[in-house]
């Protein structure tokens, strides 16, 4: 593996080694000082041509916990103001000594074209509406761990609702979840699907009510209200009274069901409950995994060929 | 480029084992009058079940005192990343702080030092040991660090390119031969 641009670069059994090296990063993370010394002397550069908190900080700490260089570029504060190319932004970066990009782009495919100006790997942190490959790891990661599963998926519904249609998140979800043996359920009104979902592996649902008290996991996706009016619908509350969870609709998850949100939660839009009250929330786990899943990577990329050996203790 | 040929030969058998994790412990036990402060902790992967046999000996020769069991990965501490792969086993488990404590370190073969350094660092970011101790099952020779162990199973002169395999049923050695033709 030498870049990790889509789910779709890795092979099932790189998605479960990678879930299995978290652990270990996991590990890392609980200690008094989280902090190993695996990718001194490399550095990585987190170039974010759109708006991000939280995914951009989850990867620098993750490379400052592998002791790796962390190089910070944001588009808002930079010479693309001044109308640099993308190219030449890269190119640049690269000359500096860049041993990772870390890209997110509001275009789909950035981070290919990107891979062609360097000889660096190049990790895609959301394209577009194309993908998303970390944020689907962390959710693997949450959903397995929680289920005390190593490598399965296997027997679990998901029901991923909201704007399915214009969400990197749920296309890089439904990839993994689904080879990992997930059934997954996508809820949306129908501005808010892809025109096909031939080859997905997915079955639809109308409402959240339909499924909310059969299914092992409730994925909710932030709803943006400036996408409301392209979507057609005619108001965002006859959305919430079909796909918002509410504090009834959380009531009626099985007692076993967990509440995810890649965030950020838009409160009162697709989120009416407030999720601290909800006893399935993972929401902040997903967070903390985040940045176990973005070490591991980070690492695999980075650290050498990585395979790795799901032994229980028995000695070969 | 180079055929190769193997010879392989076994240099300890499964009693030989027995008998060198036996002494072990009971070298362990003389070598630290308070028991109570070792810690065993056992190397990803190749240590862990030597460190978890020299365990059990060490219950039953003073059964009056429990030394905790851990187990160290290494693979984050490595200096030699780029020179081979990285096999992931399980996390590392240090059960107690090893600050003032005295850590008996375990593992299978002591070659270069170079997987024993990076021990040492990693358990450096689970407190200050007051000592750590080496014990190996096999001494192989051919260091590259100033490095050396504390309790030997056994000593065996190797190649360079030998292959040590050690395991519960014994200790073979493949030699690597005709490498050049």
């Amino acid at each position: 593996m030498k870049h990790l641009l889509s789910t779709r670069d890795l092979s099932t059994e790189e998605i479960v080694s990678i879930l299995a090296m978290t652990d270990h990063m996991a590990e890392i993370n609980s200690r008094a000082v989280p902090k190993v010394p695996a990718l001194r002397g490399r550095t990585v550069a987190s170039v974010f041509f759109e708006d991000s908190t939280r995914t951009r900080l989850s990867f620098e700490t993750a490379a400052t916990r592998l002791s790796s260089e962390v190089m910070t570029f944001t588009a808002s504060s930079s010479s693309v103001n001044k109308g640099e190319s993308l190219r030449d932004t890269i190119e640049t970066l690269s000359a500096m000594g860049v041993d990772a990009f870390v890209v997110r782009h509001k275009s789909s495919g950035a981070p290919q074209q990107i891979r062609q100006w360097t000889d660096a790997a190049v990790i895609n942190a959301g394209d577009g509406w194309h993908q998303h490959p970390t944020q689907a790891l962390l959710d693997a990661y949450t959903i397995t761990r929680n289920f005390n599963e190593l490598n399965s998926m296997n027997g679990r519904t998901v029901a991923i609702v909201g704007d399915i249609k214009h969400s990197r998140v749920a296309r890089s979800d439904i990839d993994v979840f689904t080879r990992l043996g997930a059934k997954v359920v996508l809820v949306a009104p129908a501005a808010f699907l892809p025109s096909s979902l031939d080859g997905w592996g997915v079955s639809t649902a109308d409402s959240l009510d339909d499924v909310i008290g059969v299914v092992d996991v409730v994925y909710m996706l932030r709803i943006q209200r400036e996408r409301m009016d392209a979507a057609q619908m005619p108001s965002l509350r006859e959305y919430s009274s079909l796909f918002a969870l509410t504090p009834e609709r959380a009531a009626r998850m099985q007692i076993h069901a967990l509440l995810l949100h890649p965030g950020p939660i838009n409160r009162g839009v697709e989120m009416i409950v407030d999720p601290s009250l909800v006893p399935g929330s993972r929401i902040l786990q997903q967070v903390t995994n985040g940045i176990s899943v973005r070490m591991a990577v980070l690492f695999s990329l980075l650290g050498g060929d990585a395979t790795t050996t799901l032994q229980n203790g028995a000695e070969a | 480029m180079s055929s190769t040929s193997t010879a392989s030969s076994e240099i300890l058998g499964v009693t030989d084992v027995d008998k060198a994790l036996k002494r072990i412990a009971h070298e362990i036990v003389e070598r630290n009058l308070d028991l109570s402060d070792v810690v065993i902790v056992g190397m990803q992967t190749g240590g862990t079940w030597i460190a978890a046999r020299l365990h059990e000996n060490i219950a039953q020769i003073s059964p009056a005192i429990s030394v905790p069991l851990g187990a160290v990965d290494i693979s984050m501490y490595r200096d030699d990343f780029s020179l081979r792969p990285i096999v992931l086993s399980a996390p590392t488990d240090i059960p107690v702080d090893l600050t003032g404590r005295t850590v008996v370190l375990v593992d299978d073969v002591l070659f270069t030092g170079r997987t024993v350094r990076a021990a040492l660092e990693a358990l450096n970011d689970h407190g200050r040991p007051r000592a750590v101790q080496l014990a190996v099952m096999v001494d192989r020779g051919h260091r590259e660090l100033p490095i050396r162990p504390d309790y030997v199973g056994k000593n065996i002169p190797t190649h360079f390119s030998d292959e040590v395999s050690v395991g519960p049923g014994g200790v073979t050695v493949v030699a690597a031969s005709g490498e050049a033709s």
